[in-house]
Parts: structure tokens; C-alpha cells; sequence
């Protein structure tokens, strides 16, 4: 027999997927089903008091925003920036201490993985699920939104499918927390060193051109930016001035991040 | 073996240094328990994974149904019935939930799945337990849950990793009842366990492994006709340890001691219990050589500094 490489095959090669990973999805479709409405109410809860509390507090006093060269009410500008605020959290949460909980707490993967499923079909598939789940709360944000009368642009329906590609972009991301944590514990780091600097340096609460040039070069890399950079202008009924950078920095960090979350996880069921 | 549908040889795992398997090879034919004991870390759950191709062994081959591990780890999944040494049940669905997702995992359509459940149901006794979550459930319910879900495939091959620790009599036999049946049904089964009774009274054949290794392999009452004298004479109580190395050894082919016991192995217990009925402050106990006696007298009496 030969040995070595070729039994122990790289957990950087390319992904193996197949259609394996649906069954999986709807197990954390069918498990949401049952509890779809107070999880509904704490996703939407917190970013609705952010929203009514700064939007209306705040933006009495800053009165109007000037965006890219576009002048509207700040609660617009704090709107289109906290939606991809949302996306971010749902995914994360849900790629984090959800995925965490299925993979490591309850062993439901290893339990998967003795059927013909594979740990590839598996990640995509709680990839995916994070993904969807952050739809399903920037939804309800959004019909929120509609009803509160914050913006009635009809480019907000294009604004839906590019709030999924931000949640699939922080659920890819997250998945590598996900590989390399101990605990549940280890996500509170990733929360605030990682997505709460980034809340604040994306341009959610204030426009960009305040920070000084040298942090807002930093910030122009950072995936919640460019999700934003796409999203606001469909808010204010325009198209993106800018379209293929932040589309592009978005794609790096949703290839990547999966890439490196699947050899991490792979090397972490390899044992 | 011409009819072999799981063949195993030359299996090698290294964790670092550590050997946790060193050359394990074994057979299982079609119909046939086999049933693996050995010490905790003596490599048995180490082995059932890399059967599963979970786990990638740096040596030797795993086939099965004539296909190879890990190449064809889904085609071969697809035959195997699993049941792992801790429950993997999805606690936010009932029984049936549980089963119709797993079957899922398959690739079998639900209409398929849902005929089977009440089956699968009847069969783990939880009939009456459909709606219920794991978390209702009795240790014996949940481990025949496992089972149940582990046959949603109808599998040719069922591994069972410890399936009845932690069970109360009660439950382990109804355990082994339905194990009895899915032999029957002539299904396969590859079984770890630490129970010597439920390894004599379920495998046709026995291995038995430590430090990874296979250290002897057969029908249980050879194994113990090979290594062990027939008859037993365990004798405790004030002065017992003395015995040991009394004029009594002579009358037994072998003398071991353990704790304040010492056991007296004999052909012929008939002068060695007649001299012991002159010390009655000493208690005995006559009994034929068991595969506990095999177990130990081949892994030893210690207890592991892992264990």
C-alpha cells in the first residue's frame, strides 16, 4: 500500500461538494421552524432600538447627511448603513455560537458524518443556513423599514439579494472562528476586537470622510465598508457609483473565508 | 474470506508517538457479530473510525462490500448502520423527526422514510414515544433510538460502538433482544463493548485488542477453553492473602491476586475446596473460568493510568 499523501490528502484542496449539503439545511430549517418567532423578535429587537433611538434621537440634532453627493435624512443614512449592520450580526451569530453548538456541543455533525455526508457538504451547508438566517432578519428589518416610511426606493429590491451575498460574505468569515474555537467564549473576541471596531469604522453611524485618511484607507478594506458601499445608494433610489471594488472585496473575503473555514475545519476533525 | 463484506489488515494509527493502533486485521462475514473487548484506549473506537473513514490511518486498507476506504466512504456509508459511543440525537425534534432527518442524510425521499418510521419505532419499543423529544427519554429509549435511526437505511453492516453502557439491566437486555433479531434478519454487526456477558452472548467471534494490537481472536467459549483452566476458586477474608504462597498453590495450575481476593485457576477444584473447608473464616467462591477471567488474565489487572 502507499502511504503518507495519498491517504492523508491536504486540507487545503479544493472543495468536494455535492447536493448532500440540502438535507442538512433543512434539519436547521426544521429545528428553526419550531422556534422562528421569539428568534425572529430577538433578531430584529436589538437593531429596531438602534435604529428608532439613533435615527430619531440623533438625527434630530444632525439634521441632514451629505453622502457621496447626495443630501437626505440622517435616519436614511443610518438605515441603509445599520441593515448591513444586521447581516453581519445574524450571519455571525449564527455561523458562531449556532454552527459551534451543532458542531461541538451536540455532536450533531459527527452524527451526520457517520451517514454519507461529507464534513464539505456539512460547512456549506451551515454556511448557507447563516446565511439564510441573516436574510430572514434584514427581511423583516426591511418590511420594518418600509412601514416606517424610511425609504420607499424601489432599488431596495435589488438591495435584498445584495444583503444575502453580505451574509454569506460574514458567514464564510465566521465559519473560521467557528474551526478554531474552544469555547464559546472565544466569539466574544471576535465580536468586539473584530465586528464592533468595524460597526464603527464602516461608515454605519457617520459618513467615512470624518475619520482621518489614514484610518479611512484601512476601513476602505474592510467588508462591512463595501457592503455598505453597496447598499446605501439603492436606499437613496441610486444605483452605486462604485460597483466593482466593494463587489470584488466582498468576493475575496466569501472565496477566502470559506476556503480557509474548510481546512480549518478539516483539520479539526481529522484527528 | 470469500464472503467477508468488511475486511480490515495491516491498520495503523500514530497520535504523535503513540501507537493507539499497531496492525489491527480482522474479517467480518456476512451474518456474523464479531465483537471487539479490550481495554479503555486499547484502540477500538479508533478503529471503528477508520472504518468509517472519518478518521485517516497512516498505514493499511479498510474495504468493504468490495469497495475501499476512504475512496468510497459514501457508496460504503450508504450500507452502514452506526451507532457511536455517545448519542448524536438531535434534541429539538421527537423520535420521528429524528429518524426522518437522518434518513435524509441518505439521500432517501421522505415518503420512504415516514413508511419505516413506525417500523423502526416498533422495533426500538418507542411506539408511544413518536412525539417525544430525547431529552424525555430514558438512557435505554435514547440508545435504541440510536439504534433505530441507525437501521433507517436498512443497512447490511451495523458498527456499535459500547451500545449498552451506562444501561440498567432491564434495558441492556432489551437491547441485546433486538440485537438477537437483527442478527436473525442476517444483518452484520461489528460491536465494542466492555461487558463480558453481552460479548459471550452476542459474538459468534471475539477480538480482543489492547495497545492497539489484536492480542487473540475466536468463539468466546475457544477462546476461554484455550487460555484458561476450566474452574475458578476465588477465595477472601481474614488470611486469604496468605493462601498465596501456601502449600495450597500446588493445587492449582495458576494463583493470582487481586486487591484482597486470590483467584486459584484449576482442572480440578475437587482437593483445593476440600482443603479450604478447614479455614471457615475464609469465604469461596466455585465457578467456571468466564471470559472476564480470559479478558484479564490477557490485559492484566491494573487499572490504566488512562483509564
Amino acid at each position: 500500500m502507499t502511504m503518507g499523501k495519498a491517504m492523508n490528502p491536504s486540507i487545503w484542496r479544493a472543495p468536494e461538494l455535492s447536493m448532500r449539503w440540502w438535507p442538512v439545511f433543512l434539519r436547521n430549517l426544521l429545528v428553526w421552524r419550531k422556534l422562528a418567532l421569539p428568534s425572529l423578535v430577538g433578531n430584529i429587537a436589538e437593531p429596531l432600538m438602534w435604529l428608532v433611538a439613533f435615527g430619531y434621537g440623533m438625527g434630530a440634532l444632525v439634521g441632514q447627511v451629505r453622502v457621496a453627493g447626495t443630501q437626505g435624512p440622517y435616519i436614511l443614512f443610518l438605515a441603509s448603513g445599520s441593515i448591513c449592520m444586521s447581516a453581519m450580526n445574524a450571519a455571525s451569530f449564527e455561523a458562531l455560537y449556532s454552527a459551534f453548538s451543532r458542531m461541538h456541543v451536540q455532536k450533531t455533525w459527527d452524527g451526520i458524518m457517520n451517514a454519507p455526508v461529507r464534513l464539505d457538504d456539512i460547512v456549506l451547508a451551515e454556511m448557507l443556513w447563516a446565511a439564510f438566517k441573516s436574510l430572514f432578519t434584514v427581511t423583516a428589518i426591511l418590511g420594518v423599514m418600509l412601514s416606517l416610511g424610511i425609504s420607499h426606493s424601489p432599488k431596495l429590491l435589488v438591495a435584498w439579494p445584495v444583503l444575502l451575498g453580505v451574509g454569506i460574505c460574514f458567514s464564510c468569515v465566521a465559519l473560521i472562528f467557528n474551526a478554531l474555537a474552544k469555547g464559546y467564549d472565544f466569539f466574544t473576541y471576535y465580536f468586539t476586537l473584530f465586528l464592533t471596531p468595524m460597526m464603527f469604522l464602516s461608515g454605519i453611524f457617520f459618513p467615512l470622510e470624518q475619520l482621518p485618511s489614514l484610518v479611512r484607507d484601512i476601513a476602505g478594506w474592510l467588508p462591512l465598508t463595501n457592503a455598505v458601499a453597496l447598499v446605501r445608494p439603492l436606499f437613496m433610489d441610486q444605483w452605486p457609483t462604485q460597483l466593482l471594488r466593494p463587489v470584488a472585496v466582498l468576493a475575496v473575503y466569501t472565496v477566502v473565508g470559506f476556503w480557509v473555514a474548510l481546512a480549518l475545519t478539516r483539520k479539526r476533525f481529522r484527528a | 474470506m470469500g464472503n467477508s463484506i468488511l475486511s480490515v489488515q495491516g491498520l495503523v494509527k500514530r497520535y504523535g508517538n503513540a501507537l493507539a493502533v499497531d496492525g489491527m486485521a480482522f474479517d467480518i462475514a456476512a451474518g456474523e457479530c464479531l465483537g471487539v473487548i479490550g481495554p479503555n484506549g486499547a484502540g477500538k473506537t479508533t478503529t471503528i473510525r477508520m472504518c468509517l473513514g472519518l478518521t485517516v490511518p497512516d498505514a493499511g486498507t479498510v474495504t468493504a462490500f468490495g469497495r475501499q476506504m476512504p475512496r468510497d466512504a459514501l457508496a460504503i456509508k450508504a450500507q452502514l448502520g452506526v451507532v457511536s459511543q455517545m448519542d448524536t440525537l438531535d434534541p429539538d425534534f421527537s423520535c420521528a423527526e429524528n429518524l426522518l432527518v437522518y434518513g435524509r442524510y441518505f439521500g432517501l425521499k421522505d415518503a420512504q422514510i415516514r413508511a419505516r418510521i413506525p417500523g423502526l419505532l416498533e422495533f426500538a419499543s418507542l411506539s408511544n414515544k413518536a412525539n417525544a423529544k430525547p431529552g424525555e427519554l430514558s438512557g435505554g429509549m435514547k440508545r435504541r433510538l440510536s439504534l433505530a435511526r441507525a437501521l433507517v437505511n436498512d443497512p447490511r453492516l451495523l458498527l456499535l460502538d459500547e451500545p449498552t453502557t451506562g444501561l440498567d439491566p432491564q434495558a441492556r437486555h432489551l437491547m441485546w433482544e433486538r440485537l438477537q433479531l437483527l442478527l436473525q434478519q442476517g444483518k452484520s454487526i461489528l460491536l465494542t463493548t466492555h461487558f463480558m456477558d453481552e460479548a459471550e452472548r452476542l459474538c459468534t467471534r471475539l477480538l480482543v485488542v489492547d495497545h492497539g494490537k489484536k492480542i487473540a481472536e475466536g468463539a468466546p467459549r475457544d477462546l476461554i477453553a484455550r487460555h484458561l483452566e476450566p474452574d475458578v476458586v476465588e477465595v477472601y477474608g481474614a488470611g486469604a492473602l496468605a493462601l498465596a504462597d501456601s502449600a495450597l498453590k500446588a493445587l492449582a495450575a495458576r494463583v493470582e491476586v487481586s486487591g484482597e481476593t486470590v483467584f486459584f485457576y484449576t482442572a480440578d477444584a475437587k482437593p483445593l475446596l476440600e482443603a479450604l473447608a478447614s479455614q471457615p473464616q475464609l469465604r469461596t467462591l466455585h465457578r467456571p473460568a468466564n471470559l472476564e477471567d480470559l479478558f484479564l488474565k490477557l490485559t492484566g489487572r491494573q487499572i490504566r493510568e488512562d483509564a
